[in-house]
């Protein structure tokens, strides 16, 4: 581990990665602030430009944005009561009143020393779970990834909206639908292609990606009139107040942050939970933890409520790299998208990639350690003058990014077919999002498409087309019984309310 | 009755799930591979069927709240025509090349989003776009294609 170690600080700390993860982080914050606007879509315009670099650069770069966007989010949240990611939405329970009360200088730093160490701890338990869970999952046999990844599909539909669990498995099913088009990977039989040559070869990742995430949240801010950079505007220089925090706030921020840190790096590892239950989870529980007169605190600007939500959510970004880079799927929309980043660079994610492409393994994950600091060093002090940035007009930011979008697409195929198909998914997915259809199981099932029938195809093979390859092994029983019991559990629910 | 926009898509879902179904079993697989226990339409057909019993459940099941959206607050004036620009930008991107196609795709952008003030308009898409092709070819070593620009001489 220890030559690992070195292997990735080797890598993370070239000149070149380290301006990565600063333009990453730096990028990141600026896409995450604005409200609408999350992690997937900073990084699906990032894409186009990572393949321009190797795939521990890019990922480096991705990462970066990653946790960029998650700090963005809390910083909105803090001063304009309006998260920029539904993983810090808890933050501004506490954040946007302490900003209220003249603290909002203290209230970003104690999210900025919450985030590095969440997010610091949580890659220290990544640097002794990734490799530990590696060895183990190369016990995973074909049948066992099989339930995996539908597990990890009915999990990210059952969290992405609450009470919407058959709308998000029906988008997982449109994913899936839109990743059998084109060629067969076995037989290259082509399927789904109406004689169109465009489609032969499949619809790109980038292109779904940007259209569901990127195009769409554009044009969903146009539909609705909402205006990200007005809220921005109303930031006062001068009412931020001392970013310094006293002896007791200190105290408080150095209790709630290992309790916090681990429940956000647990449920960060769960497939579908993500950033944004960590964040709840951590409030919650944190609200257990105080005393009664800290308790009545929680709501008006208590120093706990603001660093528990902010110390899981970042854990939970470190945690959701798990069983990406142990795996090799995705547990959730975002981990998702760099998944299909990776592919793109004919990176095989999974049990064997610490063996067979170890810099690229290790260099993530010395990474997280370089973007924490980057966040804490460069973001904190600078948030005022980036919340400036913000106050550019939508009239300006909306074409920018249907303009990176386009133009993201188009260097990747030089092919005006895939523009147009962009514009049709994108205006498809506008109209879904408006009726609270949500994306991420899209852009998982997507992802793991292929995968999933590869696997299916295999086991079914083994088993001479009997599905008894789902109880055959105890492994792949017990995951489908999680399956089961999310299923039946989300049906429950949804039965009883009414 | 009214119906929900819920329901009306969950069922524009289920004919698009039996569209699907029907082409996934139109699908020509090789004929020593027609009884296989997985062929190439195998996963397909699975998929069909388990779009079409989400759509019919959705539709079946009574809702617990109805998504309504008030459209007369929705501004599709504005979104249409950047759509229409962005169908226009695809069209002449090829033919007129990045840097005009771009540029004026950018200003039309700004003047139907209802920005007037035309120095930062302009500013911010004849030299941006500029600025971004020099980063492309000078920088990431990407060559985009530009009849104009060729013609003129200033790319090769």
């Amino acid at each position: 581990m220890i030559e690992g170690i070195l292997i990735g600080l080797n890598t993370a700390l070239s000149l070149k990665n380290i301006l990565m993860v600063m333009m990453g982080c730096f990028f990141g914050t600026i896409i995450g602030m604005l409200p609408g606007l999350g992690p997937m879509t900073a990084i699906a315009l990032m894409i186009p430009i990572t393949y321009g670099f190797d795939p521990a650069t890019g990922l480096i770069l991705m990462a970066g944005v990653y946790y960029g966007a998650v700090f963005g989010g809390s910083t909105s949240s803090i001063l304009i009561n309006a998260p920029g990611v539904p993983g810090t939405v808890a933050t501004s329970f506490d954040g946007y009143p302490m900003a209220q009360q003249g603290k909002a200088g203290k209230a970003l730093a104690i999210a900025a020393y919450s985030s590095f160490a969440g997010g610091t701890i949580a890659a220290i338990f990544l640097l002794f779970a990734a490799p530990s869970l590696s060895k183990v999952s190369l016990a995973f046999r074909s049948p066992d990834y099989f339930a995996l990844m539908v597990l990890g599909l009915t999990a990210v539909s059952a969290f992405s909206a609450k009470g919407q669990f058959l709308k998000a498995m029906m988008m997982a099913v449109l994913g899936l639908m839109l990743a059998t088009v084109g060629q067969d990977t076995l037989s290259d039989i082509p399927r789904f292609v109406f004689n169109n040559m465009n489609l032969s070869d499949g619809i790109s990742f980038v292109l779904v990606v940007m259209a569901t995430f990127a195009m769409s949240e554009a044009l969903t801010i146009i539909l609705k009139g909402t205006d990200p950079s007005s809220a921005a505007k109303a930031i006062s220089l001068k009412e931020l107040g001392s970013i310094k925090l006293d002896k007791d706030e200190t105290k408080k921020t150095l209790k709630t942050i290992p309790r916090s840190s681990i429940i956000g790096f647990i449920v960060g590892v769960l497939p579908g939970a993500g950033s944004t239950i960590a964040s709840f989870l951590a409030y919650g529980m944190e609200r257990n933890f105080v005393n009664k007169e800290e308790k009545e605190k929680f709501g008006k600007g208590s120093v706990h409520g603001l660093s528990a939500p902010e110390t899981a959510n970042n854990a939970a970004c470190s945690g959701s790299f798990v069983p990406l880079l142990t795996l090799g799927i995705p547990g959730s929309g975002t981990t998702a998208v760099m998944l299909g980043a990776l592919l793109g660079f004919g990176i095989q994610p999974g049990p064997r990639l610490y063996m067979t492409n170890p810099e690229i393994f290790w260099s993530v994950i010395m990474s997280m350690y370089i973007g924490m600091v980057v966040l804490l060093i460069l973001n904190l002090p600078l948030i005022p003058y980036i919340a400036r940035i913000l106050a550019v007009p939508r009239t300006f930011l909306i074409p920018m990014i249907l303009f990176f979008s386009v133009t993201g697409i188009y260097l990747m195929s030089f092919n005006t077919f895939d523009i147009f198909l962009m514009i049709g998914i994108a205006v498809v997915a506008t109209g879904l999002r408006l009726y609270k259809f949500p994306m991420p199981p899209l852009i998982l099932a997507f992802v793991l498409g292929g995968l999933m029938e590869e696997n299916l195809r295999r086991s079914l093979l083994i088993s001479d087309g009997s599905f008894n390859f789902l109880w055959d092994r105890p492994l792949t029983a017990i995951i489908l019984v999680f399956t089961i019991l999310i299923f039946s559990w989300q049906s429950y629910l949804s039965l009883k309310t009414k | 009755m009214k119906i929900s926009s819920v329901k009306i898509i969950s069922l524009l879902f289920f004919v698009l799930s039996a569209f699907y179904l029907y082409t996934a079993y139109q699908i020509q697989v090789f004929s020593f591979d027609e009884n296989a226990p997985f062929n190439a339409k195998t996963f397909p057909i699975y998929l069909g069927y388990t779009g079409m019993l989400l759509s019919a459940l959705r539709m079946i099941l009574p809702e617990k709240t109805v998504e309504e959206v008030n459209h007369r607050v929705l501004d599709y004036k504005k979104v249409i025509l950047l759509v229409v620009t962005m169908i226009f930008y695809g069209f002449t991107i090829l033919r007129v090349g990045f840097f005009l196609s771009t540029s004026i795709f950018l200003l039309f952008a700004y003047y139907f989003l209802g920005e007037r003030r035309w120095k930062w308009m302009l500013l911010f898409s004849f030299p941006f776009v500029a600025l971004f092709m020099l980063l492309l070819h000078g920088v990431l070593d990407i060559y985009l294609r530009d009849p104009l620009l060729k013609y003129l001489g200033i790319i090769g």
